[in-house]
């Protein structure tokens, strides 16, 4: 637990931890982004309780989704505006150490929104979302929109239009997982059968398995300079 | 036809004849189109169900798997460039994306007008549909990526990266079909899903259309087209360079 590498990642992530807790800035904004979606998608689709049970999986992750690419944004944004990325590069640590550190934090704070919306949306909804399989396949799905989120805000900070063109460049990419999360999540709510879902949580953790070994092989070329 | 190439170890421009390859390929291909559209216009039976609109199936399906060519060409494009750093494969995954995004479109447009008479619907939100539109943009927005970096070698390098990840969404419309049991769209090869609407049998006749117009959609075409477009950015490049050259002088 002492090579550089693990070291790096811990470092990469106490720093961020820390700044996060003396602003509150990016779980702030993102819980308060994801509430207001909530309740904005309750106000527009009025529904009966039948047609409830059908879109709240659809509802929870897209906006868990929305809130993580405000996140993702400015957890980049912040390593480029004071130069620091480059500071880190200056350094002699492995450039996947650098990733891996950089998503653990995004990953912490995404999730954190996304359990949170879990309470939450059984009062506004009025159907219970709170249980172990639902968590869990949060917590891979999450992880998914991340691995591909930390790499790409990587990529699009970099750019002319900087934080427009993370959606656009993210929301295709994050699609397979967006698939398979609503899938089993509205198969776990409506007490489907285990067999009707159990492949989608499967698949999450395959697309995210394959997710995480291109975007470590691949994330060194995107923050050369 | 003559055109501009850059002569590597001079640096120097010089005029290259269109290669004899080249012309081989684009006879080929114009031959090809008359004879894949023969086949499926006129040596095809007229399906009994669906009529003379389901023949559109023998240009909808080889055009998504030359589109499936091309995207795949812009993996290898994006992998390579980013192990050896040569500008030729950054050119090789441009043309593959412009060309495959050009053939997922006709892919998409007559999906769209078989579907108006026998969904009575030109568009629905089908997995499939949804999938391959989403495809289809994903190769948009890997333009955008790419006009939004000004530096040369940083938009190479992150439009290899999104070429290779924007691969994702084209297997996924290839599967979806296979996983998620709620979509219409028939398959043809293989069980079609259970409420699949507008599927027909792979008889001898349609197969005798299918086969020569799905090789040539998936190898002939696209490589044809992604050699022109090559050829294409080479010479912009070198007018870019005639370019600062005039205005260095200047």
């Amino acid at each position: 637990m002492n090579t550089p590498f693990f070291s790096v990642v811990m470092a990469i992530i106490r720093k961020d931890l820390q700044a996060e807790l003396r602003s509150r800035e990016l779980v702030a904004t993102m819980l308060l982004f994801a509430l207001l979606s909530v309740l904005a998608f309750s106000f527009a689709l009025e529904l009966d309780r039948l047609a409830r049970e059908e879109v709240v999986s659809g509802v929870l992750w897209v906006t868990v989704i929305f809130a993580s690419l405000l996140g993702l944004n400015r957890s980049m944004s912040i390593e480029r505006e004071n130069d620091s990325i480059d500071a880190m590069l200056l350094t002699p640590i492995p450039r996947s150490a650098i990733f891996v550190g950089k998503l653990v934090g995004n990953y912490l704070f995404t999730a954190t929104v996304g359990i949170a919306l879990l309470p939450l949306m059984t009062i506004l909804y009025n159907i219970n979302m709170l249980n172990l399989w639902v968590i869990a396949t949060l917590l891979l799905g999450t992880l998914g929109i991340c691995i591909t989120g930390t790499l790409l805000a990587a990529m699009t900070v970099q750019t002319r239009a900087r934080e427009a063109l993370l959606p656009i460049v993210m929301l295709p990419v994050v699609l397979p997982i967006l698939l398979a999360a609503v899938k089993a999540t509205t198969g776990i709510i409506n007490n489907a059968p285990v067999s009707d879902w159990q492949t989608w949580p499967q698949v999450l953790l395959i697309v995210d398995i394959i997710y995480l070994v291109l975007c470590l092989l691949m994330f060194s070329y995107v923050i050369e300079e | 036809m003559a055109t501009f190439a850059v002569d590597k170890t001079k640096n120097t421009i010089r005029l290259t004849a269109m290669p004899k390859v080249l012309q081989g390929l684009t006879v080929i291909t114009v031959l090809g189109l008359i004879v894949t559209l023969y086949l499926g216009y006129f040596n095809a039976g007229t399906d009994i169900q669906q009529g003379e609109i389901q023949r559109i199936f023998y240009i909808h399906m080889p055009t998504f798997f030359g589109a499936f060519t091309a995207f795949g060409a812009t993996v290898l494009g994006g992998m390579l460039y980013l192990a050896k750093r040569d500008d030729k494969w950054d050119r090789l995954a441009v043309a593959g994306v412009e060309v495959g995004l050009a053939l997922a479109l006709i892919n998409l447009i007559t999906g769209s007008i078989w579907a108006r008479p026998i969904w009575n619907t030109w568009w629905t939100w089908d997995p499939r549909l949804t999938s391959a539109a989403i495809m289809a943009l994903t190769y948009a927005a890997y333009l955008m990526l790419r006009s939004g970096i000004d530096n040369l070698q940083t938009r190479r390098r992150f439009a290899s990266v999104y070429g290779i990840l924007a691969f994702s969404t084209v297997i996924l419309t290839l599967v979806i079909i296979r996983i998620r049991p709620d979509t219409i769209h028939p398959v043809v090869i293989g069980a079609s899903p259970q409420n699949a609407q507008g599927s027909f049998e792979a008889t001898r006749g349609v197969v005798l259309a299918l086969l020569p117009s799905l090789l040539f959609y998936s190898t002939i075409v696209p490589i044809t087209l992604m050699w022109y477009r090559i050829r294409l950015e080479n010479m912009l490049d070198v007018l870019e360079q005639k370019k600062i050259a005039l205005l260095s002088e200047g």
